[in-house]
């Protein structure tokens, strides 16, 4: 018979699951394994909310396992390591991602793309290697193996760096992996939300001109004066959308609802290219002409590796960039999911783990 | 008043046209520009016969302009030069494909991609800079800038040389431009006709593992005897593709009929590229999430600049890669048309111009 959440594992731990597509969260009692030798025990102090975890708290992808506790945007304080870590010490700032386990043999996992690993375990809502289901960062600790925790910069604010740990990952792995770091390119940023808003200033960071394309005329005063876009096109006008045609090297696509690809693909110079990092249920509609007569290229993303992370956060607190943020406590954290349902969010919640959550 | 095509220009031409829209071709009377100081005056030996002819007979682009003589795969012999011409001489033997103008000063004529110019000019059925309509090669002579014709060497037979005008450089440019051009990479292939034998053919000289992947079982004797491909994928054999999933480097999709992404993307490894050069009418659909997943790409790709049309042809003379061909006279053009559509050809029909197309005194 199997053991109830609580029972799994040796040590305590608190959290808030959803436990059916309603998606509404309520307070959990569940447990973490104990720290191996390979792992960092964690106090979760901040927890960004990511679309992601709205689609699957409401099963909107249809692999839901209930109950379950979302949050792969962590930020806190390892509290205990074990002998073989050699990366992180008890008292330091720590982050975790998008996912806590891999292979670590196979090819991808070889060259630091842990994230592609046919065998990767993501920090919720997956099968541990022990047949447990995880539990994510909506939650009072955690514990991870080292090699799938990165060390949290200093100089980085850890309520609005922790968005980074998903959303700034999610746009500048493919920025790096699809060449759009060319300072004086032009870069267009389809949709401005958790994603949008922090491929902006990755993007102005690289030294590009960054575009965004919204349906939203409302937010072209804050894309252009606090996020630092140069320039804002609204995707309904059709005026705005014909002078801006073949003007764009790359396109990040965010936008998780489904939409038509062919406006944005006329944006693009030849050889240019869009890649979405949004995760609509559907397929989308892909016109043949335009691509096959400017040679372009559609391409996916998901997230980055390990060593990526890293490497992009150190980038952001060079750069200082963090996410505009919203903090709420736990208790609000069914509001925030349905203020995220309509978008109405500046432009990432992040819970307040450490002073809300208690037993 | 518009003049007739016969009038506009000062050469006499005679070649075969659709008059109206998804007519059979018929013999056409029309003139050709004199030879300026940059143009070659071609006499046309053959024609192939390119699955967009017959797209552009339909009007199924909306691009047409009638009366349309197709035909972007010629291979003829020069016999004018104009007084500027420097690459050729009388005799040469020469070959013409998609292209016969552009701008010659956007980024991309500066960059050799004179096919992503704004302003080119097509074989056939488009707009030249007089405003006359361009006709194709199913006629006997061609007036053409020197920019944008190349040399046959004298290793390629000139029969089968013309597909490679358009159907050897679609699927050529792309496997370089996607690096799917390295030994002991896997590629996947999929449909079996003018291009997809073609792909084949140029990616096994260059070493690549080729799977083609068919919904004809009976290519597949074909495809591994005769082009040696080394293994076949039936794509509705579910069997099958779940054995291939995730195996391949590469794909090179021909298939122009609308058809499904998702189990293309699916052989796939990550971070590889499934590359459509086929021209569907209609939207195909994508599926997001297996892009994401496996940080793939779906991109196109559509014939390349004058320079590696070049390349690619010397290539193929110095592999001795050629087409395979069915020769046929120009009265058959009308039949091949209806076998072109269902199909019905290995791989590739060719006109014999020079020997078949006469102009005649009754229309």
């Amino acid at each position: 018979m199997s053991k109830s959440p609580e029972e799994e594992h040796p040590q305590k731990a608190l959290g808030w699951a959803a436990r059916d597509n309603s998606g509404t969260l309520s307070p959990f009692h569940f447990s973490r394994r104990e720290n191996g030798d390979d792992d960092v025990t964690i106090k979760i102090l901040y927890c960004g909310v990511c679309h992601s975890d709205l689609h699957t708290v409401r099963n909107d992808w249809g692999f839901t396992r209930y109950p379950v506790v979302p949050g792969h945007e962590i930020v806190g304080v390892a509290t205990k390591v074990g002998n073989n870590v050699t990366k992180f010490k008890a008292g330091g700032r720590v982050g975790v991602g998008v996912m806590v386990g891999s292979c670590k043999t196979c090819e991808c996992c070889q060259q630091d793309l842990e994230n592609y690993c046919p065998r990767v375990i993501f920090t919720y809502n997956s099968h541990n290697p022990d047949g447990t289901i995880n539990y994510g960062g909506y939650s009072d600790m955690i514990v991870v193996d080292q090699r799938y925790v990165v060390r949290f910069p200093d100089n980085l604010p850890m309520d609005a760096g922790a968005p980074l740990l998903c959303a700034g990952i999610t746009v500048y792995s493919p920025m790096k992996y699809y060449g759009m770091t060319e300072a004086g390119k032009h870069l267009g940023v389809a949709g401005l939300g958790g994603l949008g808003h922090v491929a902006v200033k990755i993007g102005k960071a690289f030294g590009l001109k960054v575009t965004v394309i919204s349906s939203s005329p409302s937010k072209e005063s804050e894309a252009i004066n606090r996020l630092g876009a140069d320039s804002f096109l609204v995707s309904s006008d059709p005026s705005k959308m014909k002078s801006a045609i073949g003007t764009m090297d790359y396109i990040i696509d965010t936008v998780s609802a489904v939409h038509p690809l062919l406006p944005l693909l006329t944006l693009l110079k030849v050889n240019g290219k869009l890649v979405t990092v949004g995760l609509p249920n559907k397929p989308l509609e892909l016109p043949i002409f335009p691509l096959v007569l400017g040679r372009k290229l559609v391409g996916g993303s998901d997230v980055g590796g390990m060593k990526e992370t890293q490497e992009m956060l150190d980038f952001c607190a060079k750069h200082n960039i963090s996410a505009d943020i919203e903090l709420i406590r736990i208790d609000d954290i069914n509001t925030a999911m349905e203020r995220l349902a309509k978008s109405d969010v500046r432009y990432r919640f992040v819970i307040d783990v450490a002073n809300s959550l208690s037993q | 008043m518009l003049k007739n095509p016969e009038e506009e220009h000062p050469k006499k031409a005679f070649g075969w046209a659709a008059r109206v829209q998804s007519e059979v071709l018929s013999p056409f009377k029309f003139s050709r520009r004199a030879t300026g100081e940059k143009d070659v005056a071609v006499k046309v030996l053959y024609c192939g016969i390119c699955h967009s002819d017959v797209h552009m007979i339909n009007n199924d682009w909306g691009l047409s302009y009638y009366p349309l003589v197709p035909g972007h795969e010629i291979v003829g012999e020069v016999n004018e030069v104009g007084s500027k011409v420097e690459k050729f001489r009388v005799g040469d033997k020469i070959g013409v494909g998609f292209i016969v103008g552009s701008c010659r000063s956007c980024e991309n004529c500066a960059n050799n991609l004179e096919n992503y110019c704004p302003n080119y000019i097509l074989t056939y059925s488009s707009k030249d800079y007089d405003g006359t309509i361009t006709y194709g090669g199913y006629s006997d002579i061609l007036v053409v800038n020197e920019h944008f014709v190349v040399h046959i060497p004298e290793k390629l037979p000139l029969d089968a040389a013309a597909p490679l005008l358009c159907a050897g450089i679609t699927v050529y440019s792309p496997l370089r431009y996607f690096e799917l051009d390295k030994p002991g990479l896997h590629l996947g292939v999929v449909g079996l006709g003018g291009l997809g034998h073609t792909a084949v053919k140029f990616a096994k000289v260059m070493g690549v593992k080729v799977t083609v992947i068919s919904t004809s079982p009976h290519k597949k004797k074909e495809a591994m005897e005769n082009l040696g491909a080394n293994s076949f994928l039936v794509s509705y054999e579910q069997d099958q593709l779940e054995a291939a999933m995730g195996t391949m480097d590469g794909i090179i999709d021909t298939v122009s009929a609308p058809h499904s992404l998702l189990p293309l993307i699916g052989l796939l490894k990550s971070h590889a590229k499934l590359i459509l050069v086929g021209l569907p009418d209609k939207p195909l659909e994508l599926p997001v999430f297996p892009l994401i997943l496996g940080r793939k790409a779906v991109a196109a790709s559509c014939i390349e600049g004058m320079q590696e049309t070049q390349e690619m042809i010397n290539f193929a003379a110095q592999h001795d890669l050629k087409p395979d061909i069915e020769v046929i006279p120009v009265d058959y053009v009308n039949t091949a048309m209806e076998r072109l559509a269902k199909g019905d050809v290995k791989y590739r029909f060719v006109i014999d111009i020079e020997n078949t197309l006469k102009a005649t005194s009754e229309l």
